[in-house]
């Protein structure tokens, strides 16, 4: 029996469909919802989260936000969401660069939480899909 | 009677205005409808958003048991007007209108009123009128971004938060369809959870980690949303006005031309008559 899941940024839709298993980071570590899961509401963390529908796994990059868990309905509000097909490494990496000479740099009329955040999510995002394409996944 | 000549050259100029209103009316259709999308696409995010708020708060997260900065009202002594315009004219009444019905809610108010503004419009409304104004942001654009808008919301926040003032609203043009928007005023400090639009379901959620973070996590967010609508609204608002205009200039204008078309045709017809007659009456002179 599957579950709701939608995935919403500010500026649009992400994915909307049904889904067997979703798996999230939360903001207290990994959290696993299947179907007619306990009401949760949590926020998340910067990482992987992905859903299972039919055997077969789909990976998005999630950066903060929250999921709401209410029936067999999740709703995901992430501040930023990519699916881990439209990531590009070699962009990835270059944020970094660009984020570790911020953070070089600062003091002077840098916003050091700013570069902390882009390195993180940088970091994040190449981590993940650098492990997933490893594995063949995507 | 002008003669021919000025009317040939009125028509002239008529019909270039008229290329030149059609272009503009292409170019803001183009993009009324990206804008339009726009706000289109971001709501169910803020739907979403409020309907969590109005949970939280149906639960009791909202009144006093964890109280954030956000959500606590206090006695108003200073007010803050959050004014979104456009950058440019050409809008028909759209600026004015949103102009006034500031203006409008300034007067009504009690305490004394400051106001920061985005876009041009707003600013030179608020210095000619001589108003208190805190500060004036540049418009956004035609496709502003959540993070075009973090900077208004954060200016905001900390107004509020540093008790500069204890009330913030905003003025933006609400897009209802192609031919209506309508300027509304809107309480966005402090944010009354209690009072949204949609009645919270009560749901016996288990919060991770606890409550207040959620909370704390989610009132920075809900007040950026807020902004961030408010100013996708006022823009989807100002293409459709620009749009209607320019094509009620299009069409004012090839009316125009119509006008001068029939006026043209009499004048020279009045010539070619009155040169008839100059004709006829110098034959009938040198007959006699």
């Amino acid at each position: 029996m599957p579950m709701r899941l939608e995935i919403v940024t500010a500026e649009r839709i992400i994915f909307e469909g049904e889904v067997d298993v979703v798996v999230a980071p939360g903001g207290d570590g990994e959290l696993g919802v299947l179907p007619h899961h306990a009401a949760v509401m949590t926020t998340l963390s910067s990482g992987d989260l992905h859903y299972r529908i039919g055997g077969k796994d789909n990976h998005y990059i999630v950066h903060g936000g929250f999921m709401d868990v209410r029936g067999d309905q999740v709703v995901v509000l992430a501040d930023a969401a990519e699916h881990i097909d439209e990531i590009d490494e070699t962009r990835a990496e270059q944020a970094i660069m660009r984020a570790q000479e911020r953070i070089a740099a600062a003091g002077v009329d840098v916003d050091l939480d700013r570069a902390m955040a882009s390195l993180r999510r940088a970091q994040v995002r190449l981590n993940i899909t650098r492990r997933r394409r490893k594995q063949g996944v995507v | 009677m002008p003669s021919v000549r000025e009317i040939r050259g009125r028509i002239k100029s008529v019909k270039n205005t008229a290329r030149v209103t059609s272009a503009m009316q292409m170019v803001a259709a183009s993009k009324m409808r990206r804008a339009q999308d726009q706000v289109v696409r971001s709501r169910p995010y803020a739907q979403k958003l409020r309907a969590i708020l109005a949970g939280l708060a149906a639960q009791g997260g909202g009144d006093g048991e964890y109280t954030h900065p956000l959500l606590q009202s206090r006695s108003v002594k200073n007010v803050l007007l959050l004014e979104i315009t456009p950058d440019r004219g050409l809008a028909g009444g759209l600026p004015s209108n949103l102009n006034r019905a500031a203006a409008g809610f300034m007067q009504q108010q009690h305490a004394p009123v400051s106001v920061v503004t985005v876009g041009r419009k707003g600013k030179e409304f608020m210095a000619r009128t001589g108003q208190n104004i805190q500060a004036s942001l540049p418009g956004l654009g035609d496709q502003p971004s959540l993070g075009d808008c973090l900077p208004i919301t954060a200016l905001v926040a900390q107004l509020y938060t540093d008790g500069t003032v204890d009330e913030v609203h905003v003025a933006y043009t609400r897009f209802i369809n192609t031919l209506i928007q309508e300027p509304v005023v809107a309480q966005l400090l402090p944010i009354k959870a209690g009072e949204l639009e949609e009645p919270g379901v009560p749901v016996d959620y288990e919060y991770e980690p606890d409550p207040e973070t959620v909370l704390n996590t989610l009132l920075p967010r809900f007040l950026d949303t807020q902004v961030y609508q408010a100013v996708l609204e006022s823009s989807a608002s100002e293409q459709s006005a620009r749009m209607v205009a320019m094509r009620n200039a299009t069409d004012a204008a090839d009316e125009m031309v119509d006008g001068l078309t029939l006026e043209l045709n009499k004048a020279r017809q009045a010539m070619i008559t009155a040169e008839l007659l100059d004709l006829v009456g110098g034959v009938a002179a040198l007959e006699g």
